[in-house]
């Protein structure tokens, strides 16, 4: 079992058909399974025992995961935007790899560390030229018939302690793909765009995907608003994935524009962070033919395990009552191939409604770090996130379950204190989170953004505010305003250096 | 027979990657498939001759066996004589 499989089937099926479109040049399905054993002889040729991507995406990223996988070594694209240090420490974890991406840095940082260097025009080009020998279907490594060999290997990005090298085997990819993807299921003029960097586990399902239905991939290597947009419309792309912050910016983009030609648009997935409500609201009338898909999953799941669809956002949009209009805030239902439950602190499983900490399993979760595997005994993979399911279903989350608040053993989601605040007019962006406190252990501390053009709020009117709403104890006990919260490049709010600022 | 295994067909061009399997035996065309392909093509059983489809997942009635088709072909699936069915996957929206 293999992904290369994913594209040998599509190169097989359709091989004049456009698999990728990246900076106005096109690939066919054949031309990319044709550069992908050219890979493979390359990886061969080095001896590398990984294959590594320091750049941004583009027909590099995919010819390197399905070399990588036919040669049966482990795929492990890096976050060019780390320092220097950070990297090298990464890279070292990895040799001898064949690296490709920016050769100067490279060769700067881990010159001694035994890696072969390809620079990404390099890299394609060589793979194009390289004419494997024999019988494709050698490549497929018999050896491995269980899928159980390492596909890919993602870095987490290790905000507390070195990053944890967490690994999806060929059997978890192929597991998410075939149990959520019909074979050649998009019409030849839909395109899919993929602006999400390629050491992200979206990233790399997204082209998983889209080769496995047939749909064209067009890739936005660095994110910019107008440059979506225009893409969108010079390749009537057709679906799209975002996460909240660039859909925040499309938006803003399109409100400056006046007009913008998105009709193609029929799909929009999002995930990756929390969406703010006024957000998807404003999305959905400016999209008014795309059904909007909110994504759930994690790197150790193969991406996503649960789903809110078009029909749910729009059911949610329309109704009165005010259970259905709160999916719009839901991660919405798990995918039928994978088992979702709530878990109290013993392990409990706990019923509808009680907040807990999320587990899954199926057989898309690997749940594995190269250290060790996190599953328990029976597979279920602790995800670290804390949420609760509702009585019909829905997944709800309410943050990472280390950014639980525990105030004299009372356990507060930042989330619900955070929506409370975010209905003040004057507040555009909130942040709670535990500070230390010598009577509670912990109580509540926030971090506001203004909305331009507003006064702070007193902050007797802040606390009432949330007195009135929630319970006492929610009520903040330090509150500063900032001109705006630290969010990384994945829109994912960085809540350890709030909390480092509110420990201050 | 492993997962992951890829069988071919003695009566037709079908493939077949091995997803689930028990005991019995795996049919195309009304032959046993096997993981090289004979040096006489088998004939082609008119019981079995409905054909497969790429990237279609076939399964039989306990859910013991379950075979992707990976090159389809003019033969249909079966396991001990009892043919298989075309496995139905709800859709799900595009999420990446």
């Amino acid at each position: 079992m293999n992904i290369a499989l994913l594209l040998e089937m599509a190169a097989d099926a359709a091989p004049d058909r456009i698999a990728l479109v990246c900076e106005g040049k096109r690939w066919t399905y054949g031309e990319l399974l044709a550069a992908a054993r050219g890979a493979f002889e390359l990886i061969r040729q080095s001896d590398a025992q990984y294959v590594a991507l320091l750049d941004e995406s583009s027909e590099a990223a995919v010819i390197a995961v399905f070399g990588a996988a036919l040669a049966g070594v482990p795929y492990c694209p890096l976050n060019y935007r780390l320092p220097d240090a950070d990297l090298a420490a990464l890279l070292v974890r990895i040799a001898p790899a064949l690296v490709i991406g920016d050769e100067e840095r490279i060769t700067r940082i881990a010159g001694e560390q035994g890696h072969t260097v390809l620079a990404r025009e390099d890299f394609a080009l060589k793979a194009q030229e390289t004419v494997p020998t024999g019988d494709a279907r050698e490549y497929d490594p018999g050896a491995d018939e269980t899928g159980g060999g390492v596909a890919i290997q993602l870095f987490t990005s290790g905000t507390t302690a070195a990053p944890k090298a967490a690994i999806l085997r060929h059997a978890n990819l192929l597991g998410y793909i075939l149990g959520t993807v019909e074979f050649g299921s998009a019409e030849e003029t839909d395109a899919a765009l993929v602006v999400v960097p390629p050491y992200h586990i979206a990233g790399i399902s997204a082209l998983l995907s889209s080769i496995y239905a047939l749909r064209t991939i067009v890739m936005l290597p660095a994110f910019s608003p107008e440059g979506w947009l225009e893409l969108v419309r010079k390749e009537r792309v057709s679906n799209a994935f975002v996460v909240p912050t660039m859909l925040s910016r499309i938006i803003e983009a399109m409100e400056r524009a006046g007009s913008s030609e998105v009709s193609s648009l029929r799909a929009i997935a999002y995930g990756g962070g929390k969406m703010p409500l006024e957000v998807i609201r404003k999305a959905l009338d400016l999209f008014p033919q795309a059904g909007f898909t909110n994504a759930y999953g994690l790197t150790e799941t193969s991406s996503t395990v649960a789903l809110l669809g078009p029909e749910d956002h729009r059911a949610a949009l329309a109704s009165d009552d005010p259970a259905v209009r709160a999916r719009l805030t839901s991660l919405g239902k798990p995918i039928p191939t994978v088992e979702i439950e709530i878990r109290g602190e013993n392990g409990e499983v706990l019923p509808a409604g009680e907040p807990g900490e999320i587990y899954v399993r199926g057989e898309q979760v690997s749940g594995e770090y190269k250290e060790k595997s996190a599953l328990d005994a029976e597979g279920w993979f602790p995800t670290r996130d804390a949420g609760y399911m509702d009585e019909h279903g829905y997944l709800f989350l309410s943050g990472r379950a280390d950014d639980v608040i525990v105030r004299g053993g009372e356990n507060m989601s930042p989330g619900e204190i955070e929506d409370v605040l975010l209905t003040h007019p004057a507040i555009a962006d909130a942040c709670a989170c535990a500070i230390p406190s010598v009577e509670w252990g912990e109580t509540v501390g926030i971090a506001l953004v203004l909305r331009d053009g507003h006064a702070a709020p007193a902050e007797p009117d802040i606390k009432d505010l949330v007195r009135a709403r929630l319970r006492s104890s929610r009520v903040p006990e330090k509150i500063v305003f900032l001109g705006e919260l630290p969010y990384n490049e994945m829109g994912k709010l960085l809540r350890r250096k709030v909390k480092d600022l509110l420990a201050d | 027979m492993k997962p992951g295994t890829r069988l071919k067909s003695a009566a037709c061009d079908t493939e077949v990657m091995v997803i689930r399997s028990a005991e019995g035996t795996i049919e195309c065309g009304g032959a046993p498939m096997g993981e090289g392909k004979p040096a006489d093509a088998a004939l082609l059983a008119a019981d079995f001759s409905t054909g497969t489809l790429m990237g279609k997942r076939y399964v039989d009635a306990d859910g013991k066996y379950e075979l992707l088709c990976v090159k389809p072909g003019k033969g249909s699936l079966a396991v001990d004589g009892v043919a298989l069915v075309v496995k139905d996957a709800k859709p799900l929206p595009a999420s990446d």
